[in-house]
């Protein structure tokens, strides 16, 4: 299991020279303009636009700057490690700012991926057991509900209903407005100012959970093996909690892991409207600007969570799943 | 006959599902005894109702979607009515089962020995280690080689006839009075099929219990059961002791399966299928279920459903013909067939 930890490892390496390579080409290949441009102001000289040029490196060619970027990743620059280089746009170190913004990030993805697990699974599970029912039939009502209703209308009336400086009824007021508080500032305020994008996030993930998990459970349950399970004469709480969600569970494992990794990219939508400034926000700026330090420092960040959770998701499965391992 | 006591007695067992598109009459007042030491045999097609009578004794079909009438008396309580709970506590402890495909049957992400375990486990309270070596013992018992290390092994580790001995010493473990067997040889090899009928004969005598052997293949039944039931779209053609059933089959439905399983020792060229195909078990034909594939049906066949009677010896039958009627004809189409044979 060990070696075959490093070798997915050595994998993640590739993995990320490859992403990072790409998105330079991209930069450099696609037709968008000098950055140096922008950043010299408005109506330069060509004497101050070249002397920017040769500041940033934009004079050397395109592999150049990509081995210059590696050496200072791999082995810091003037501002630490990893060397990331400073923004074109706001000219403030990429890295303090991905320190910065990283953990809200964070916090919401990981925050939004507890509320989703917990609703969706719980939710999908009851459906399937109680089949056909009045209670199921809510339940995939909301999840309907969760996956039609666009995030940024969630977020929205959510903020109006339950916000300080919202517009709905005034008892209904209980949660901070937007904006983000650090948790080594106030562990508190950070949980409540999280908790509205956390569930708004959530509602659209957990609904295709609820639904992922029924449609599971219902098929595991219609098994040879959960006869044998009932036929061995286990009580019912037995055979659905530990034969049938066993097997349900592992392809929400997959999903689960990947849905993580792409938020770590960042949730924009959610961010932008609960003014929370992370991963996401700032990519689609630097993505306008053509800050390339700053949507490389995103890619990285993007392609490395996505190539580790996969790991993960592959780890988890090989314990959930014995068949995978001695494969 | 045999003579041991009656461990199962059901009478008037009929199981319907109501669906959309009309009640499914899955099993229709079928009514039988099996006693210890004995092998009753079901045989029948497939959709004639052998595994649902069996998953409606054992509480393992849906109550809700299912409509069960009748009673199935084990040792003296009907296991029809009794609370969930109950039933619960004799499945696997009093009235073990297996099934058709061993390979879907076993759970695939837990070990062989932790599913027998939590077999023990789910009726005794009896400390892990202690249910493991009871375990490895009775695997032992069914014929898996190294017990001790296969206990560790996970399903896919095994072969198919390994995994049908391994539910077999699960069915074992907490020595059931009756086990059901539900086409137990159908997923398995030739040669492991009668390595696992020869199985199920041994632990029948060494356990002194009674099996319950469902399936499609005559030539099974006429091995190794006592006692044969042949079923025909959810109702009993014909019933009674093996030699009586084989050697003087009384139903016109047992006369065509008979004549379509092929032997060896007849140099046969070509198979006598029944005509036609079973019925739907929404639109079961009026009167006798079988006339509308009856080369021999006349006036009361489509009107009247015949009664399924004891015709002497404990063997009974539901077919309008008279006795020697039957006799007369049986002896006709074995001459035809073996003339066709030769």
């Amino acid at each position: 299991m060990a070696a075959y930890i490093v070798r997915r490892l050595v994998w993640v390496i590739v993995v990320l020279l490859a992403v990072t390579m790409i998105t330079f080409a991209i930069f450099y290949l696609l037709p968008t303009g000098d950055p140096a441009v922008r950043f010299a102001g408005k109506s330069p000289t060509p004497q101050v636009l070249e002397e920017v040029r040769r500041q940033f490196g934009l004079d050397k060619p395109w592999y150049a700057q990509y081995w210059h970027f590696l050496s200072d990743l791999t082995t810091g620059d003037k501002y630490g490690w990893p060397g990331l280089g400073f923004s074109f746009d706001t000219r403030i170190p990429v890295r303090e700012e991905l320190l910065e913004r990283a953990p809200r990030t964070l916090s919401l993805a990981f925050g939004a991926a507890i509320v989703w697990l917990t609703l969706g699974v719980t939710i999908g599970i009851v459906s399937a057991l109680r089949r056909g029912t009045l209670l199921d039939r809510a339940a995939m009502g909301f999840a309907l509900f969760g996956v039609s209703a666009p995030v940024f209308w969630l977020g929205l009336m959510a903020l109006w209903l339950f916000a300080e400086t919202g517009g709905g009824p005034d008892w209904l007021h209980f949660l901070p407005g937007t904006g983000y508080v650090p948790f080594s500032e106030s562990p508190s305020e950070w949980f409540t100012h999280l908790i509205m994008p956390w569930v708004v996030l959530a509602l659209l993930y957990a609904a295709f959970y609820a639904r992922m998990t029924r449609g599971n459970l219902l098929e595991t349950m219609g098994e040879d093996y959960i006869r044998t399970a009932r036929a061995k004469g286990l009580t019912e709480r037995r055979v659905v909690f530990k034969h049938g969600l066993r097997a349900s569970l592992t392809p929400i494992v997959t999903m689960f892991g990947m849905d993580i990794a792409l938020l770590v990219g960042g949730a924009v939508i959610t961010e932008t409207v609960f003014n929370i400034q992370g991963l996401g926000a700032w990519a689609v700026r630097a993505t306008f600007n053509q800050d390339l330090p700053a949507v490389v420092a995103v890619v990285v960040v993007s392609a490395f969570a996505v190539a580790i959770m996969n790991l993960l998701v592959d780890i988890v499965y090989a314990w959930l799943d014995p068949r995978v391992r001695y494969q | 006959m045999p003579d041991g006591e009656v461990l199962l007695d059901v009478s008037g067992l009929s199981v319907r599902f109501p669906t959309s598109d009309g009640v499914v009459n899955a099993v229709d007042d079928l009514s039988f005894q099996v006693r210890r030491g004995e092998t009753f045999g079901i045989v029948g097609e497939s959709g004639s109702g052998k595994s649902v009578t069996n998953l409606a004794l054992l509480g393992l079909l849906n109550r809700r979607a299912a409509n069960i009438e009748g009673t199935a008396l084990f040792k003296g309580r009907d296991l029809l009515t009794m609370p969930p709970g109950e039933l619960r506590r004799i499945r696997g402890k009093e009235i073990a089962m297996i099934f058709q495909d061993p390979f879907a049957c076993l759970h695939p992400m837990y070990r062989v020995g932790d599913q027998l375990v939590e077999a023990i486990r789910a009726h005794e309270r009896v400390p892990r280690r202690q249910a493991a070596e009871r375990a490895i013992e009775v695997l032992a018992a069914v014929g898996i080689p190294k017990p001790r290390e296969r206990f560790r092994d996970y399903p896919h580790q095994y072969s198919g006839g390994m995994r049908q001995r391994a539910m077999i010493a699960m069915a074992l473990l907490l020595n059931p009075d009756v086990l059901i067997a539900d086409e137990p040889t159908t997923a398995l090899d030739v040669t492991v099929q009668a390595q696992i009928l020869e199985l199920i004969d041994r632990v029948k005598k060494e356990f002194d219990i009674a099996v319950v052997l469902i399936t499609h293949d005559l030539g099974v039944v006429a091995e190794v059961a006592q006692t044969v039931m042949v079923m025909y779209a959810g109702r009993a053609m014909e019933q009674g002791p093996r030699q009586q059933v084989f050697g003087k089959p009384l139903h016109p439905y047992t006369w065509g399966l008979l004549e379509s399983i092929p032997h060896v020792d007849q140099k046969v060229s070509r198979l006598v299928p029944i005509e036609g195909a079973p019925p739907s078990l929404i639109f079961v034909p009026p009167g006798c279920p079988f006339h509308p594939r009856c080369p021999h049906r006349f006036g009361p066949c489509d009107q009247k459903r015949p009664e399924f009677r004891d015709r002497g010896g404990g063997h009974a039958e539901a077919c309008h013909l008279s006795a020697d009627e039957k006799r007369t004809l049986w002896a006709e189409r074995q001459e035809r067939f073996t003339r066709a044979a030769v």
